[in-house]
């Protein structure tokens, strides 16, 4: 879900940037190394332990056979990113070695890790001099979305709505949407789309106007109207926050959206 | 062909490319075109065909991005519409009773006889526009109007996978079992999608597809 933080730890323990990690959502976890294995921790700050040591997020170390991590309760975020130099031994299904829990594909077996599951990992290369801590995006303030193909479609007071309300992020949300509690926000426009291209950090508006950002396991395609589209660089701090937690957007231009994808590739 | 066109952009690195008005096999012979000819150009991350409409997604780094909407104009109006190197499948059908809970009220709705339903399903030659929603889920074109029936009001949470159903205007089958608003009128065995194949989903864009009644099946 928030891909930079996964590409950061990645990028700290030396692997591709594609390399499997493990998603820990909303830890407590316990994971003991049954070889030495050199690790990063990126995303959510959890308190994590070392064989009792703290080990930050943004931080690398050497586990050794033996050690345990420890993860408690997110102190910030919602998902912490666990990295391995190597990568963790899952097959690439269709180019990826991600899991996608609705049909069961890729990954580990297809499904959420459980206890007891022992995972291998990759054989590591060499590797270079590397960072052992890094600077992590900031997760406060706004979500900065771009307006949608559809946003002047809405009436001015939803548009102006979005903007000033908090929105609450349901329980009802997953991998596949984030469904938002707010003021409802009416469409004046009623023709229905054609079926098109859907994506992450879409906005779509259902006809009874509560919105769904869509997240990294979004559907292919789908036709609700499209209220914004959450940018590049702001993905990832949306995928911290965890269901029951709050938002507030801010309106941002395409051009200001592609400096910043641009300077998150530059910086990692 | 009047070029009645918008393109727009969709995300810092996706634009989008729409035909307005009602949606042809004509036209979107013309989208397959645009698809083929965005594949075969260099920093294209995915392109993604809909409804008579096209996105294309670029790789953050690929130069000349900035003009993408443009691109997507100026091959348009230059592009006819094309065939597709295409197949015609035949999807056996239970359909009806506990496979085809929503046969009766597709019946009622149109005023026809559940078996009339089945027999005019099962007469039409579905052309698959494009792939999308769920892996391998084809959206087919050529249901017979007087067989259209609006979505549940209430989705259901779970539709078994190989439902075949009826939504407005369109039919289809859930490749995998998934929330679903449409009226399911049978079931297929068939599977649809596996990562293991060469090509993973059953059905391409530019296929043929008839509905068969497994029942008359011998």
């Amino acid at each position: 879900m928030d891909r930079l933080s996964l590409m950061i730890g990645n990028g700290l323990v030396g692997n591709d940037l594609g390399a499997a990690g493990l998603e820990l959502c909303l830890p407590p976890a316990v994971i003991r190394f049954d070889a030495d294995c050199f690790i990063a921790l990126t995303g959510a700050e959890c308190r994590a332990r070392l064989d009792g040591v703290a080990l930050d997020s943004g931080c690398s170390a050497t586990a050794k056979s033996g050690m345990t991590l420890e993860f408690a309760a997110a102190a910030s975020g919602a998902r912490a990113y666990l990295c391995v130099a190597g990568g963790i031994d899952v097959p690439l299904v269709l180019g990826s070695r991600s899991t996608d829990l609705h049909t069961a594909m890729g990954g580990f077996q297809g499904r959420m890790i459980r206890r007891g599951d022992v995972l291998n990992i990759l054989p590591s290369l060499p590797r270079k001099h590397m960072a052992s801590r890094t600077a992590q995006p900031l997760s406060a303030g706004p979500i900065r979305v771009m307006a949608g193909p559809e946003f002047e479609e809405f009436d001015p007071q939803s548009r102006k709505a979005f903007f000033e309300s908090r929105w609450r992020v349901t329980p009802q949300s997953n991998r596949m949407g984030y469904r938002l509690e707010g003021p409802t926000l009416a469409r004046m426009a009623r023709y229905e789309l054609k079926s098109h291209a859907v994506f992450c950090g879409l906005i779509q508006v259902p006809p009874g106007g509560a919105p769904i950002a869509l997240m990294a396991d979004a559907h292919a395609t789908g036709g609700y109207p499209r209220f914004a589209m959450v940018i590049a660089a702001d993905h990832g701090r949306l995928a911290q926050v965890a269901p029951g937690g709050s938002i507030q957007f801010e309106l941002c231009t395409r051009k200001v959206a592609v400096q910043e994808l641009r300077s998150n590739l530059h910086a990692h | 062909m009047p070029d009645d066109i918008r393109t727009y952009w969709l995300s810092e690195t996706a634009a989008m490319l729409e035909t307005t008005g009602a949606s042809t096999l004509d036209t979107q012979r013309r989208i397959w075109k645009l698809a083929e000819q965005f594949r075969l150009r260099p920093h294209v991350r995915e392109v993604v065909p809909g409804m008579n409409n096209l996105s294309v997604e670029l790789d953050p780094a690929a130069p000349h991005a900035e003009d993408l909407p443009d691109q997507l104009r100026e091959i348009w109006s230059n592009s006819s519409p094309t065939t597709l190197e295409s197949r015609q499948m035949d999807i056996p059908v239970e359909y009806g009773d506990e496979a085809g809970p929503d046969l009766d009220e597709v019946a009622r709705h149109s005023g026809l006889s559940p078996a009339d339903v089945v027999r005019m399903h099962c007469a039409g030659l579905y052309t698959v526009f494009f792939l999308g929603f769920l892996p391998g889920f084809a959206y087919l074109g050529g249901l017979d109007p007087r067989l259209a029936t609006p979505r549940r009001r209430d989705p259901r949470v779970a539709v078994p996978a190989g439902s075949v159903g009826i939504g407005g205007e369109q039919t289809g089958v859930y490749p995998w079992t998934s929330p679903g608003g449409w009226q399911l009128i049978g079931r297929t065995s068939m599977r649809l999608f596996d990562s293991a194949w060469a090509s993973p989903a059953l059905l391409s864009a530019g296929d043929t597809v008839r509905f068969v009644d497994a029942r008359d099946r011998s």
